[in-house]
C-alpha cells in the first residue's frame, strides 16, 4: 500500500530513514490511516471528495508546495472537477500568499504581540466558479493556515451560512488541520533525506 | 436540529500563557453522550474521552478522530528510541507557543515541565516566547520548531545540523518533526471549534 508521506517526501523502502519512520509504526500507519479516512471517505454526505480535493489543493498551494499541490489535484480528475475549478484553484492560490503565523490575542498582556495581517476574501470572479461552499471553505482554510489564533466564532458562522454542516465543519477542519500536519512532515523529512549524517 | 453556533457561558478568558489546568468550551455543538454509537466510541479510543466536548465534538468524525489519536499517542508516547518524551512536549509547547494556542501550550507546558523537571525554564518559554534563551540543546530544538511551524516552513538544512550539533540521532530529528508538526494539526483544531477558559478565581 502506497504511504502518502513517503511518496511525498522520496522514502525509499530499505532507505536509512525509512527504518527511522519504522521506529514510530503507528504514527506512520494512522498518518495514512488519517489520510485515507479524509480523502477516501465513508460517507460524503458532509463533504464530498471533490470539495475535499480543492481545499487540499489550495492549502498545500498556500504552503508553496507545488508538487504537493500537484499530488492533490491529480485527486480532481476523477473527482470529476472541471477544468475550470483548477484554474480558480490556481488564482486562489496566486492571490492568498502571505506569511504566518500572525494574528491577535485577546486584549490583554499579550497584546504587544499582535501581528496583523490579512482576513482573506476571495475574488469575485474566483468565487462564482468555486461557489459559496467551497468559496466559504478557502477563506476559512486560509486563516487556520495563516492566522488560527483569530479564530472566533463568527468564522464558523461564515461556513453555516455558506451551507456547511457542523459536521461538515469538523470534516474541513481536519482536512486543513491534518494537510498542515502531512505538508510539515513532509516538508520535514526531505531535508532530513538530503542531508545524511 | 438546525445547526448553530453555540455561545459559551460566562466564564474567564485566559490572557496570558501558563501552565494552569484551563477548561475548553466548544463553539459548535459536540455529540450528546447518549447518541455514541460503538463507531462513535472506537473514534474516541480511550471510553473516559466521551466526557469530553472537545472529543465528542470531533467524534462526528469519527474515523479520522481515531486515526488523529493513535497518530498522536505514537509520535508522544512511544517509549523506544529517538527524543526524550520531556523534549518532545518541549517541541509541543513551543509550536503551540509560537501559533498561539493557549490551552495547548498550557497542557504540553506542565508535561514538558514534568518529565524535564525544568519548570522555570518552560515558564520563560511561556512568558518570553520562542526567542526566550534555554540551552543549546533546547535553543536548537525550539528553533526547528518554529522553522516547521512558519507558513511557508523554513526549516532547512541549518536546523538540522543544528539540531546534530547538540547531540540529536536522526531517530530523534524526526521525533521533533513529528512533534512539531503533529502540533500545527492539533493547535487549529483547538483554536477554531471552541476557546479556552480559566479555573474560576478563587475568593
Amino acid at each position: 500500500m502506497t504511504d502518502v508521506i513517503d511518496t511525498l517526501a522520496a522514502i525509499a523502502p530499505g532507505s536509512p530513514l525509512d527504518a527511522v519512520r519504522n521506529m514510530r509504526p503507528q504514527a506512520r500507519l494512522q498518518a495514512q490511516a488519517s489520510h485515507d479516512s479524509l480523502f477516501e471517505p465513508v460517507s460524503e454526505a458532509d463533504a464530498n471528495k471533490l470539495e475535499r480535493f480543492a481545499i487540499a489543493c489550495f492549502v498545500a498551494g498556500l504552503h508553496e508546495q507545488p508538487q504537493i499541490a500537484a499530488f492533490y489535484g491529480k485527486g480532481l480528475v476523477p473527482a470529476e472537477a472541471p477544468a475550470m475549478l483548477q484554474a480558480a484553484i490556481g488564482a486562489a492560490v496566486a492571490a492568498a500568499k502571505v506569511a504566518g503565523p500572525y494574528g491577535r490575542y485577546r486584549k490583554g498582556p499579550l497584546s504587544i504581540e499582535d501581528q496583523t495581517g490579512p482576513v482573506h476574501r476571495i475574488a469575485a470572479p474566483t468565487r462564482e466558479v468555486l461557489g459559496p461552499r467551497l468559496a466559504a471553505a478557502f477563506e476559512h482554510a486560509h486563516m487556520l493556515v495563516f492566522h488560527p489564533r483569530d479564530s472566533a466564532p463568527s468564522y464558523l458562522q461564515a461556513l453555516l451560512d455558506a451551507g456547511w454542516s457542523t459536521t461538515g465543519i469538523v470534516v474541513i477542519s481536519q482536512l486543513v488541520a491534518f494537510l498542515a500536519y502531512q505538508i510539515r512532515v513532509v516538508a520535514g523529512l526531505r531535508v532530513l533525506n538530503a542531508r545524511p549524517a | 436540529m438546525t445547526d448553530k453556533v453555540l455561545s459559551p457561558p460566562d466564564h474567564v478568558e485566559p490572557v496570558v500563557f501558563s501552565r494552569d489546568q484551563l477548561d475548553w468550551l466548544p463553539w459548535l455543538e459536540p455529540m450528546a453522550e447518549q447518541d455514541l454509537t460503538a463507531r462513535h466510541m472506537a473514534g474516541l479510543v480511550d471510553a473516559a474521552r466521551a466526557k469530553s466536548p472537545y472529543f465528542r465534538l470531533l467524534a462526528r468524525d469519527p474515523e479520522v478522530l481515531e486515526a488523529r489519536t493513535r497518530t498522536d499517542k505514537d509520535i508522544f508516547y512511544n517509549p523506544e528510541a529517538g527524543l526524550p518524551r520531556a523534549e518532545r512536549e518541549l517541541a509541543a509547547a513551543v509550536t503551540s507557543r509560537f501559533n498561539g494556542c493557549i490551552y495547548c501550550a498550557s497542557v504540553h507546558a506542565r508535561f514538558a515541565a514534568t518529565y524535564s523537571k525544568r519548570a522555570h525554564d518552560i515558564d520563560r518559554l511561556l512568558a518570553d516566547g520562542v526567542a526566550a534563551d534555554l540551552d543549546a540543546r533546547w535553543n536548537a530544538i525550539v528553533a526547528a520548531s518554529v522553522a516547521l511551524t512558519s507558513t511557508p516552513i523554513v526549516f532547512g538544512p541549518e536546523h538540522v545540523d543544528g539540531l546534530r550539533k547538540v547531540g540529536l540521532d536522526d531517530a530523534s530529528i524526526v521525533d521533533v518533526i513529528n512533534a512539531a508538526s503533529f502540533f500545527n494539526w492539533a493547535n487549529r483544531l483547538m483554536l477554531s471549534l471552541g476557546e479556552p477558559a480559566a479555573p474560576p478565581a478563587k475568593s
